[in-house]
């Protein structure tokens, strides 16, 4: 009792408060980081889609920022930043970057323009903005459409905006149809016959041909190739379509341009929507993001595919991962001999998780796919080399990487969570008579399946977004298809594939217009962790409904 | 199955016994136990327990109680480094036989714990488990053995409407009933009972010993307590265990009316311990 009510007790309680500002001030500091970052990245990438107003300026005469000798512009407004300049003056100048578009005509999407260069300011109504096939996005005034036959339909018409509006949807019509003919048909037309080089090809071999086989192989390649010449045309004469009629605009700078309506994809007047039609754009643009393909080097359209590659590896790498992680743990925590032995095992699985990613991928070209590929390759798909199968990157091998350099999370959740199942449950299973394997499988694993997820879910967090390593097995700038479609036998994990992380750094690093790929890369980024989030938002809920099943789990 | 010659055994032995409860059904001889080469736990014991009666262990704390009971389905078995010397017959059967099963002595020989560890399941689950294990699964076999178990468990009326729900919601004592129920649901032949009152309230603790009389019709019992009193209520036969030696063993009222030995006597009336 004297203890307690000397003055002591009170002192030391009141030594440790500000260390309670301290820790507190680092995590306060940590989390305002995380805040700051994930902002940017937020904010960034949403105003990508945002279609903002469209401002026309104009320049004094002697400005820099003249484009093609003419003073005036046109473009939506980036950034607005003090340049600090190197000049005798040193002085601040604030300045603007505006997107211009009409990469084609100006060599540049963007222009910066000091402020005090800037005569008038205005938001032009009938200014339209066009996003096209080639080039980046068109920024100008319509004049008039040329038809196919020579007929001229001026801007100032009452029928322009509607016939304007019915030519972008059959061009849209039209580009779905060529695509579905070179892709869909033709594309099945190439797989037989490819079917039938490899026959031939493994005939070839034997040296024994039968006249009767070898005649028929002939009839069925005459006729495919017929087929597939009506289809070529088909295909070439949509194509002419597509560059009948013509859009004449005017861009900002003064010249009278051309764009055939085949190659635009989507247009809008920018200065005419109101804030309703600004929204729904705004989400049209999303969706359209998420789920299209990319074009011009995947700086323009969608980037479904890098989500769809890199969804369907972090399944497969999850799939593989758990299983052999679980397994393994089980062993080291329930059957091994706790000793020095599985001390030092479990120091090296622990430090295994620290070895770079880059390694593992290495590991992984080396081992998955020119070792065990190549091995496939020659025992199952000998009549399609010297062209490997799998022994080339991909998802399979991709997946298979980044499953070995994730186990060692998943091995030491796993291993906590047996740990933590208690003596008493084990006890009673085995008092019930139950073996060893029944109680671990009965009682033990249910039980910790809550821990397991935990590491399931750090190994996904890992995995989705490593890149170094894929860059090795398997991730490509542009794949063609889909590891997963329609064609049998629907599962195609020996295609290489596209991935969100990878997709950042080709944009960011890699594409010739970085300045034009950067909004991309924040829509990229905030994909990506949108998906991740995603990911682990499942398997939380996973988690928590377990948990309060069986309520014994201690993670 | 090795348990089929011990079951042989006993179906010849019993008709030579003059009464149908077998006095030496488990049968102790020289038993000592070391959990590690320097801590010797039961010093050479050697004790019959008879069948289709209560036996109470009672001695201080430490003395050897549990472990001796941990011994007679090998639970022990599961701590790494122990030892032993001596023999223990099960139903005229050694235990430590290399031949025979762990898993099949356990089916026979139930311990039923100081701390109800109910799996995180639901209680039909619960008292079946020793039978989906076994592999059975016939649902009308399973249903009618829980309700048998569970009123053999004085428990079926407070939960025959709430089977499917976890078993993790049910209050201390009924979760030792359960698992009562849960070790008498596969029909075994001797159940080990480790303090199994101590976490219980007074009425809880009157409800498990009611049963305990009732089970002692169909089980031999062997129940390890702290409680001096319980020991009177339940048990037939006392063994009063000091420093892992067996100080003492006879019928109940004898030992705690008229002690043969100081010791216990001490500790029976609780100058001691």
């Amino acid at each position: 009792m004297n203890a307690l009510s000397s003055p002591k007790v009170p002192k030391t309680k009141g030594r440790g408060e500000p260390m309670v500002w301290f820790t507190g001030m680092w995590l306060s500091f940590g989390l305002l980081m995380i805040l700051v970052l994930l902002t940017i990245i937020v904010k960034n990438g949403l105003s990508t889609f945002w279609p903002s107003p469209v401002l026309q300026i104009e320049l004094v005469e002697n400005s820099d920022a003249k484009l093609r000798g003419s003073t005036t512009l046109a473009g939506d407004v980036k950034k607005e930043q003090i340049r600090t300049t190197a000049g005798e003056s040193g002085e601040p100048v604030p300045e603007i970057q505006l997107f211009t578009g009409n990469r084609e005509a100006y060599n540049t999407g963007f222009r910066y323009v000091v402020e005090s260069d800037i005569t008038s300011r205005e938001y032009p109504k009938d200014i339209i903005r066009a996003e096209r096939l080639e080039y980046g996005d068109m920024i100008g005034y319509p004049v008039r459409i040329e038809f196919a036959d020579e007929t001229r339909l001026e801007s100032t018409s009452k029928e322009f905006p509607e016939a304007l509006r019915r030519m972008v949807k059959e061009a849209n019509e039209r580009r779905d149809k060529i695509e579905h003919i070179e892709k869909d048909l033709i594309g099945a037309i190439n797989r037989s016959m490819e079917k039938i080089k490899l026959n031939r090809r493994g005939w070839d071999k034997a040296e024994s041909i039968p006249e009767k086989d070898r005649l028929q192989m002939d009839a069925e390649q005459a006729g495919l190739q017929k087929e597939y010449e009506k289809l070529a045309s088909e295909a070439r004469e949509l194509r002419n379509l597509q560059n009948a009629n013509r859009l004449i605009y005017r861009i900002p700078t003064g010249d009278e341009r051309t764009v055939a309506t085949g190659s635009v994809v989507d247009y809008y007047y920018p200065n005419r929507l109101n804030i309703f039609q600004r929204v729904f754009r705004f989400f049209a643009r999303i969706i359209h993001f998420i789920f299209e393909d990319p074009r011009e080097a995947n700086t323009e359209g969608g980037i479904f595919p890098a989500i769809f590659g890199t969804f369907v590896m972090t399944i497969l790498m999850s799939v593989v991962v758990v299983p052999f992680g679980v397994l393994a743990a089980i062993y080291l925590r329930e059957y091994a001999k706790q000793g020095p032995v599985v001390r030092a095992v479990r120091i090296a699985v622990n430090n295994l998780a620290g070895v770079p990613s880059i390694v593992f991928g290495v590991f992984g070209l080396g081992f998955f796919v020119y070792f065990m590929g190549g091995s496939i390759d020659s025992l199952l798909f000998s009549e399609r080399l010297p062209t490997p199968t799998f022994g080339t990157g991909g998802v399979i091998w991709a997946s298979l990487t980044l499953a070995l350099m994730t186990v060692p999370v998943v091995i030491v959740s796993t291993e906590e969570a047996l740990v933590a199942v208690p003596r008493g449950v084990r006890e009673a299973s085995l008092a019930a008579g139950a073996s060893k394997w029944q109680t671990i499988q009965r009682i033990v694993l249910p039980a910790s399946l809550p821990g397991i997820i935990t590491g399931l879910i750090l190994a996904m967090a890992r995995g989705a977004g490593e890149v170094a390593p894929l860059m090795l097995v398997g991730v490509v700038k542009l794949a063609p298809t889909l590891p997963l479609d329609t064609i049998a036998p629907f599962v195609h994990l020996e295609r290489k594939f596209m991935h969100l992380g990878f997709h950042i750094y080709d944009l960011g690093f890699q594409s010739p217009d970085s300045e034009a790929a950067k909004p991309m890369v924040f829509a990229t980024t905030l994909l990506l962790i949108g998906l991740v989030i995603a990911l682990n938002a499942a398997a939380i809920i996973i988690r928590e409904r377990l948990r309060r099943k069986y309520k014994t789990g201690a993670f | 199955m090795s348990n089929e010659p011990a079951e042989d055994s006993a179906t010849t032995a019993s008709p030579a016994l003059p009464v149908d409860s077998n006095p030496e059904y488990i049968k102790v001889r020289n038993f000592s136990f070391n959990y590690t080469p320097e801590v010797r736990v039961l010093k050479n014991i050697s004790m019959d327990i008879p069948e289709n009666q209560v036996t109470a262990f009672i001695g201080p704390s430490g003395c050897g109680k549990t472990t001796l009971l941990r011994n007679f389905n090998r639970m022990n078995d599961l701590i790494p480094g122990i030892s032993h010397e001596g023999t223990i017959h099960v139903n005229g059967r050694e235990i430590f036989d290399p031949k025979l099963e762990v898993i099949a002595l356990r089916k026979r020989v139930r311990m039923i714990f100081q701390k109800p560890n109910p799996f995180p399941k639901s209680i039909y689950e619960n008292v079946v488990y020793s039978l989906r294990i076994a592999g059975k699964n016939n649902k009308s076999l399973l249903d009618e053995i829980v309700e048998t178990s569970l009123r053999g468990a004085a428990l079926w009326d407070e939960v025959k409407d709430r089977l499917h729900e976890s078993a993790l919601g049910l209050s201390g004592g009924q979760t030792q009933r359960l698992s009562i129920a849960h070790a008498i649901a596969n029909m075994p032949e001797v159940l080990l009972m480790d303090e199994p009152c101590s976490a219980l309230d007074p009425i809880a603790t009157a409800k498990v010993e009611e049963l305990i009389a009732e089970l002692k019709s169909k089980f031999t019992v062997i129940i390890v307590t702290h409680n001096m009193q319980q020991a009177t209520r339940v048990s037939d036969r006392t063994a009063y265990f000091y420093l892992g030696e067996m100080i003492e063993m006879d019928d109940t009222e004898e030992i705690f009316r008229n002690p043969k030995h100081s010791r216990t006597e001490k500790y029976i009336t609780g100058r001691f311990g």
